[in-house]
């Protein structure tokens, strides 16, 4: 009846696991409870969990990513204590737990946290910036996150019910394979990735069609905002590198459920088969999250030099070529496998070839600020710690591409700690400086500057005495993933990266702190005309928060920083005249088909990875009921009339005009 | 385990290129960081004398410097690293003094296994080796992959089932060394670890001599015993019965290792293993 599921699947002998999972519980049913005595429900299921809208989508994505990496960052505290204790003992975790600890905290880490935060940002700030009214599919957008929360609530449930997945956060067979890994941890994580991994790929297709088909007038390629690029560029790579991940994990299921022998050690199958699937998919990943955050740092420093951006055309030349060569490199993560040395060489120079158009960006960053008036907003301050941070990571970068180099270094400490320079320096940096950057234009008020500051200083402070010491424990030959060591010589720089941990949660502390007094000060910090840092795109064209149909007039774009043009020639008449004649906008009507189908999606999940075949059959057929429904539909637009349309763009006009008066009396 | 302190050819070339390349590198690294930081601080809003050009979007000359100094330092380390790939490739020979020893490593959940099948013994979780002798290595694995690596002789290389992978080393000086798997193989994986006791080239036979005179048999039937799933503390010395053993395990005529289920239905049986918890 319940296939492999019962009593012994709740960890009871682990107090670790089993106080977390009910504390979270717990957490989660407070809110629940709070949130139906107070009458919230309505309001959460017509404006948020239904809706459409991807300004709404894009904030769910973040809070998604944001829980997530409290969730991660707690698996990484846990790490870290281990490794400070465990030299010549066991430490507190014992392996069984600690390699659960690290897989869990790679799979939430880039699944559920780098990439719902970049993929809500764009969601959020892309169709603004092209001037549009929405997405390209707004109910498959709604279905992309939804089916991206299935994951995680997956991922998360292995804690309490069942294990998660204890051979990384890639899987490699033959270890991932039922011989091997006879639990459910693998099913767990395989399951996870497939569902939220379909997400992903709707939200790159979305996103793809959106950059390409829906344009305002006159935003022509090269009059886009830099961020409209590079997401271009991401979602490009995910369309085509998704399904090579969603394919390779097919194959892995079907060696794991039917018998296959893709990547067994018996009957002809190869695991090296699987190594070369999993980069080729891996390494286009790691681009699909860092090109994003390179648009966000474009777009914060040129706003906050008060500059254009310096060498936009190269730029742009540079993302697109970072899009292509980064499918041409993936064997630089197994140059130890023994090919031979043509192989490695060519990989290791193609992937040293991707650092000359990341180098061009750097300068081109950097010529940006010269000549510029730079304003030290929380938003700057991650982007400068950036530049400086991810250049160090992409010395060692290059550095581990020298075949000979990477044979000393290969899956070394050095190596953790040359990806979290990326990755934390790159992708994080990047996040959080979206966030500060676009916050007051998704809430209508601006954050808290000097807790924002005090989160900044101790994120990148923390950083730096986190991974410096592994960077050490990497060149005296210690190897990443021990669950415990009896070397003298690591043990010190194991002390110092924990107590760096401790400094990077302080700057995560500081960062919730920021949250929580920037809304309860949140009328002082109101921003009423929507362009709160002075911007040059167009998203800061409308007001803060924007109307469900972002701007009352498609824009009229005439050339490169959109809204800059405006204000400089004194055309917000053509966004802003005495008497508009205001139309009727449609748009899409909310729909529940995204969380509906989630639903039974997760349903399905969790009953495949118990075996649990009559709930299969349920969860698959709701789910494509779900969608038979949608497609039925009658109805999917609704109409704003004219009048409405006008009241809401009056107010924020009002704001705008008695700003530049307020500008010209001064 | 210091990889800046080689003990052998091998290991010496890779932290050659190793640091080169950091310093190659560092010499656009460092200027760049420190222009970073002036300039931000050189154009803050604040500084009344820097000078505001907010129409210094573009320079053809700026645009071609910026262009060719990542360019031209790839050019010159993508030389290091073709070069360097076709000197210090694994198989390539590493001419030593005295005839090559070859061995045979076998990595099993989770030990490590070194065949000597000319001197007909085999050892677990110690290597021992002659200084100045090119050491052969022929590798693989009973069960899921493993990376052999001692960090001070150089060169890592993935050992996986079914498959041989080939490496070739020397070491200069006698002592003791650490090895230790690269690449996560399970709950024992920590424990990974072996000696590597490096001797003068006239003790090597001595040792050879000792260990052959053990009671202990590596056949196909204490192998199958050995490879159970489990830690090992001790250093087990045999003597070998059949040289071809390697070949056995590599071409899979020895099914690959069990996984936990078959391993504790079997009771891990064999002597001076212990639970990896």
């Amino acid at each position: 009846m319940l296939g492999k599921l019962d009593w012994s699947a709740i960890p009871f002998d682990q107090p670790i696991p089993l106080i977390a999972g009910a504390v979270v519980l717990i957490a989660i049913l407070a809110v629940l409870i709070w949130v139906v005595v107070k009458g919230h429900l309505p309001y959460l299921w017509h404006e948020w969990i239904t809706s459409v809208d991807h300004k709404r989508i894009g904030v769910m994505y973040i809070l998604l990513a944001s829980v997530m990496l409290l969730r991660g960052g707690s698996d990484a505290i846990m790490m870290r204590i281990q490794q400070a204790v465990a030299y010549q003992s066991q430490g507190y975790l014992p392996p069984e737990h600690y390699n659960q600890i690290f897989s869990a905290h790679g799979t939430i880490m880039i699944f559920f946290v780098a990439m719902p935060f970049v993929i809500g940002l764009m969601n959020l700030v892309v169709p603004l910036q092209l001037g549009v009214r929405d997405v390209a599919f707004p109910t498959l957008n709604s279905v992309g996150f939804w089916l991206t929360a299935t994951g995680a609530l997956l991922v998360n449930l292995s804690l309490v019910i069942g294990e998660f997945a204890r051979t990384g956060w890639l899987a490699f067979p033959p270890l991932s394979g039922l011989s091997y890994s006879p639990g459910v941890g693998v099913d767990y994580y395989a399951w996870s990735l497939q569902i939220s991994g379909v997400g992903t790929l709707v939200a790159g297709i979305n996103l793809v069609t959106t950059v390409l088909k829906l344009r305002t007038k006159g935003m022509n390629y090269l009059r886009m905002p830099m961020f409209c690029w590079t997401t271009l560029a991401s979602n490009l790579l995910i369309v085509a590198a998704f399904p090579i991940l969603t394919a390779t994990l097919a194959m892995l299921l079907l060696d794991r459920y039917l018998g296959f022998h893709f990547f067994t050690n018996e009957a002809g199958g190869n695991v090296m088969m699987f190594m070369n699937l999993i980069w080729a998919w891996g390494h286009p990943e790691v681009y699909i999250l860092v090109l994003p955050a390179f648009g966000i740092f474009s777009e914060v420093v040129s706003t906050f030099s008060g500059k254009a951006l310096f060498g936009y055309r190269s730029m742009v030349l540079a993302t697109m070529a970072i899009c292509v060569v980064s499918f041409m490199v993936w064997l630089h993560h197994f140059f130890t496998m023994g090919a031979g040395p043509d192989v490695n060489a060519i990989f290791g120079i193609a992937s040293m070839i991707i650092a000359i158009p990341t180098g061009v960006k750097i300068y081109n960053w950097l010529f940006t600020m010269y000549g510029g008036r730079i304003r030290f907003a929380t938003p700057m301050l991650w982007s400068v710690g950036f530049m400086v941070t991810f250049i160090i990571g992409g010395l060692t970068g290059v550095l581990l591409a020298v075949p000979p180099a990477d044979f000393m270094l290969h899956n070394s400490m050095f190596l953790v700690a040359h990806f979290h320079n990326v990755i934390i320096g790159g992708v994080l940096f990047g996040a959080f400086a979206g966030f500060e950057y676009w916050f007051p234009k998704a809430f209508g008020f601006r954050l808290d500057e000097r807790w924002g500051k005090a989160g900044f200083w101790f994120t990148f402070l923390g950083f730096f005495i986190t991974f410096i010491p592994l960077y050490i424990a990497g060149m005296l030959g210690m190897t990443r993933r021990m669950q415990h060591y009896d070397v003298a010589a690591w043990r010190p720089w194991m002390i110092v990266a924990a107590a760096g941990m401790a400094v990077l949660t302080i700057g995560v502390i500081c960062q919730i702190v920021q949250l929580v007094v920037s809304i309860r000060n949140r009328e002082a910090l109101r921003d009423r005309t929507g362009d709160p840092w002075d911007g040059r795109s167009l998203e800061w064209a409308t007001s803060s928060p924007p109307p469900v149909f972002n701007f009352a007039f498609n824009p009229d774009v005439r050339g490169e920083d959109a809204y800059w043009h405006m204000k400089a020639h004194a055309q917000q008449q053509s966004l802003e005249r005495d008497r508009p004649e205001y139309q009727d906008i449609e748009m899409p009507r909310n729909s529940p088909t995204g969380f509906v189908c989630a639903f039974f999606a997760t349903i399905m999940g969790f009953a495949l990875i118990w075996h649990i075949w009559w709930m299969v059959i349920l969860g698959g057929l709701g789910a494509w009921a779900t969608f038979v429904v949608f497609a039925w539909r009658d109805h999917d637009e609704y109409v704003i009339p004219a009048e409405e349309v006008a009241a809401i763009d009056r107010v924020n006009l009002e704001e705008r005009r008695s700003l530049i008066s307020m500008a010209g009396a001064a | 385990m210091n990889l800046l302190d080689p003990q052998g050819p091998v290991a010496a070339a890779n932290s050659t290129i190793l640091v080169d390349s950091v310093f190659i590198m560092l010499v656009i690294v460092v200027p760049t960081i420190f222009a970073i930081l002036a300039f931000a601080f050189w154009f803050r809003a604040s500084n009344p004398r820097a000078r505001f050009q907010p129409d210094f979007v573009y320079s053809g000359r700026v645009e071609m410097v910026v262009w060719a100094i990542p360019a031209l330092t790839v050019i010159l380390l993508g030389g290091v690293a073709w070069i360097g790939s076709h000197q210090l490739d694994p198989a390539a020979p590493v001419p030593g003094t005295g005839s090559p020893v070859r061995i045979q490593a076998v990595s099993l959940d989770w030990k490590w296994l070194f065949i000597y099948p000319d001197q007909r013994i085999a050892t677990v979780n110690t290597l021992t080796v002659p200084a100045g002798a090119e050491l052969n290595f022929q590798l693989t694995s009973s069960s899921v992959m493993n990376t052999f690596f001692i960090p001070q002789l150089g060169s890592m290389i993935y050992t996986m089932n079914g498959m041989v992978t080939k490496l070739n080393l020397r070491a200069d000086n006698e002592g003791k060394l650490q090895g230790l798997s690269a690449h996560f193989s399970g709950d024992g994986f920590p424990d990974m670890m072996f000696d590597v006791n490096v001797v003068s080239p006239l003790a090597f036979p001595e040792w050879v001599a000792t260990t052959a005179k053990t009671d202990a048999v590596l056949n196909e039937d204490s192998y199958k015993k050995l490879m159970q799933q489990g830690i090992e503390k001790g250093r087990p010395i045999y003597r070998l019965e059949d040289p071809r053993l390697f070949d056995l395990i590599a071409t899979q005529h020895i099914p690959p290792g069990p996984g936990p289920e078959l391993a504790s239905e079997a009771g891990r049986p064999h002597s001076g293993g212990h639970d990896a918890r």
